[in-house]
């Protein structure tokens, strides 16, 4: 029961993580790209974790792989808002 | 199981070729820092990936990497500023 | 499967190298050097080597990036466009064959593994590497730490004399509210912990003081960049304090074994006495945990400067 949750998400996370490349190969401007990286890719890392966690192998593992998704979510986050901004004023 | 975190594993290491083309053609230096973010991101998927597969050791290396993900980046948005101290929020410095 | 995994991270860290080495800019030079950082540690995952992989991610994604990254920053546009390394490119690869010639030369041999792991229990760590790191090769230990206090004298003997006394590097302006700032209220209390217990972990486990003293080292200087703290002058007393007790907690330790060694057989210069031997690697640990990521920090953030 538990490999196949850990099968159907780890598939959909690597989903994410190609769309993620995809997008970042693909779309034709910077900010677009930007928009592609963090919205599929940390989904992409968030599915890979919750799909993982059925074969953690203690509380302690459980927690460090909750601990990884937060930390890459707020790392996530604050790179993608001050790269943003930073590429905007290399147009300007 | 483990068969399968490894193939997995190869498919996702295999797709970052595509953050290291982004950051050969740029254009823009926030391009390149960004594809350098997807292999961050995608390293600690990997890495998460061989400890499912092999030693759940190795997951202290997936949270330094997390932790560190945006140290780069903040790096990178710094040096933009006016002798590297400023804030790109800051409009004085944007 | 493992063998297709080895094949690809191979030519990812060959391919990463090579564009590093190639790349029309510097600053995508840089970006390649911190993406080559990521697949060596993962190459380092699978050759079993569980602390050098968290050392090498660590230093790769906190502090080389800071450090390259921040210097790029201060050069002229102009010096951008680099000529092709070809000298530079040849010695490399001349040092590549060099070594592989060394490794095939090399008679089979069950190497060093086993020895230390019948020795390491005696020596008051069960993580094998942090029983070599402070017992069976204290020494070598003891003078790298001090190396790093070498390096940052150098780095602030690049101070004007005008400059000199003021905190390392330039006060950093910050929109009070902004995300940078926010980022580094939320981030620096969770990666002071991660550090801790990479340190605490490392006498049984992978981690240990240089580990976690560089992940400390990075939290710092991401508090600095938030400009949520000023860093000490370089003449304040309690920072050059913290810079040297690593190494001299050490150095007192190694000269207690050689007192000890007047009177008590088995005791010597740097020999941690068996029954106290795990206490005494946990404290020296914590003292140059604390010494390694002031002198990072302080080595990365560069000699003091003034905004002239």
């Amino acid at each position: 029961m538990g490999d196949v949750f850990s099968v159907i998400l780890t598939s959909a996370a690597l989903l994410f993580y190609v769309a993620g490349t995809v997008g970042l190969i693909r779309f034709p401007d910077t900010h677009s790209r930007l928009h592609a990286l963090t919205k599929a890719d940390n989904l992409g890392l968030g599915l890979l974790i919750l799909g993982l966690m059925a074969q953690a192998d203690g509380w302690v593992t459980l927690g460090k792989l909750l601990l990884t998704w937060v930390l890459a979510l707020i790392a996530a986050g604050a790179a993608a808002q001050l790269v943003a901004r930073t590429a905007l004023g290399d147009r300007r | 199981m483990s068969g399968w975190f490894m193939f997995l594993a190869t498919v996702l290491l295999l797709s970052l070729a595509g953050a290291l083309w982004r950051v050969w053609s740029g254009p823009s230096q926030a391009d390149r820092m960004m594809a350098a973010q997807l292999v961050g991101t995608g390293g600690v998927g990997v890495v998460l990936l061989l400890a499912a597969a092999g030693d759940w050791a190795m997951i202290d290396v997936a949270v330094v990497l997390a932790l560190l993900a945006a140290f780069a980046a903040v790096a990178f948005v710094k040096a933009q500023t006016p002798q590297g101290a400023g804030d790109p929020e800051d409009d004085a410095d944007g | 499967m493992t063998l297709a995994f080895d094949l690809v991270l191979c030519a990812m860290i060959v391919g990463a190298a090579i564009c590093a080495a190639v790349a029309g800019t510097i600053f995508a030079a840089a970006v390649f050097f911190i993406v080559y950082g990521i697949f060596v540690s993962l190459a380092w995952l699978r050759l079993d080597a569980f602390d050098v992989a968290l050392a090498e991610a660590a230093m790769g994604a906190g502090l080389t990036g800071i450090l390259l990254l921040r210097a790029l920053g201060r050069m002229p546009a102009s010096e951008d466009r680099p000529g092709p390394a070809l000298a530079p490119a040849l010695a490399g690869a001349g040092l590549a064959l060099a070594l592989g010639w060394a490794f095939l030369a090399l008679p089979e041999s069950a190497g060093l593994g086993p020895v230390v792991r019948n020795a390491a229990p005696g020596a008051g760590a069960e993580n094998p590497v942090t029983a070599v790191l402070l017992a069976f090769r204290a020494w070598d230990t003891l003078l790298e730490t001090i190396v790093l206090l070498a390096a940052l004298l150098g780095v602030w003997a690049l101070s004007r004399d005008e400059a000199w006394g003021l905190p390392p590097g330039l006060p950093q302006r910050v929109r009070p509210d902004g995300v940078l700032a926010g980022f580094g209220r939320i981030l620096p209390p969770i990666g002071a912990v991660v550090g801790v217990y990479l340190v605490w972990a490392g006498t049984s486990r992978p981690g240990g003081a240089f580990q976690g003293g560089t992940v400390l080292a990075a939290v710092a200087l991401l508090v600095s960049m938030a400009g949520l703290a000023q860093a000490p002058r370089v003449t304040s007393g309690a920072l050059r304090l913290v810079l040297v007790a690593g190494p001299l907690v050490f150095l007192g330790m190694a000269f207690i074994g050689a007192v000890l060694s007047l009177w008590q057989p088995g005791a010597a210069f740097l020999a941690l006495p068996e029954a106290h031997a795990k206490s005494l690697i946990l404290g020296i640990e914590l003292m140059l945990t604390l010494s390694i990521a002031v002198t990072l920090a302080a080595l990365v953030a560069g000699p003091p400067e003034d905004r002239a």
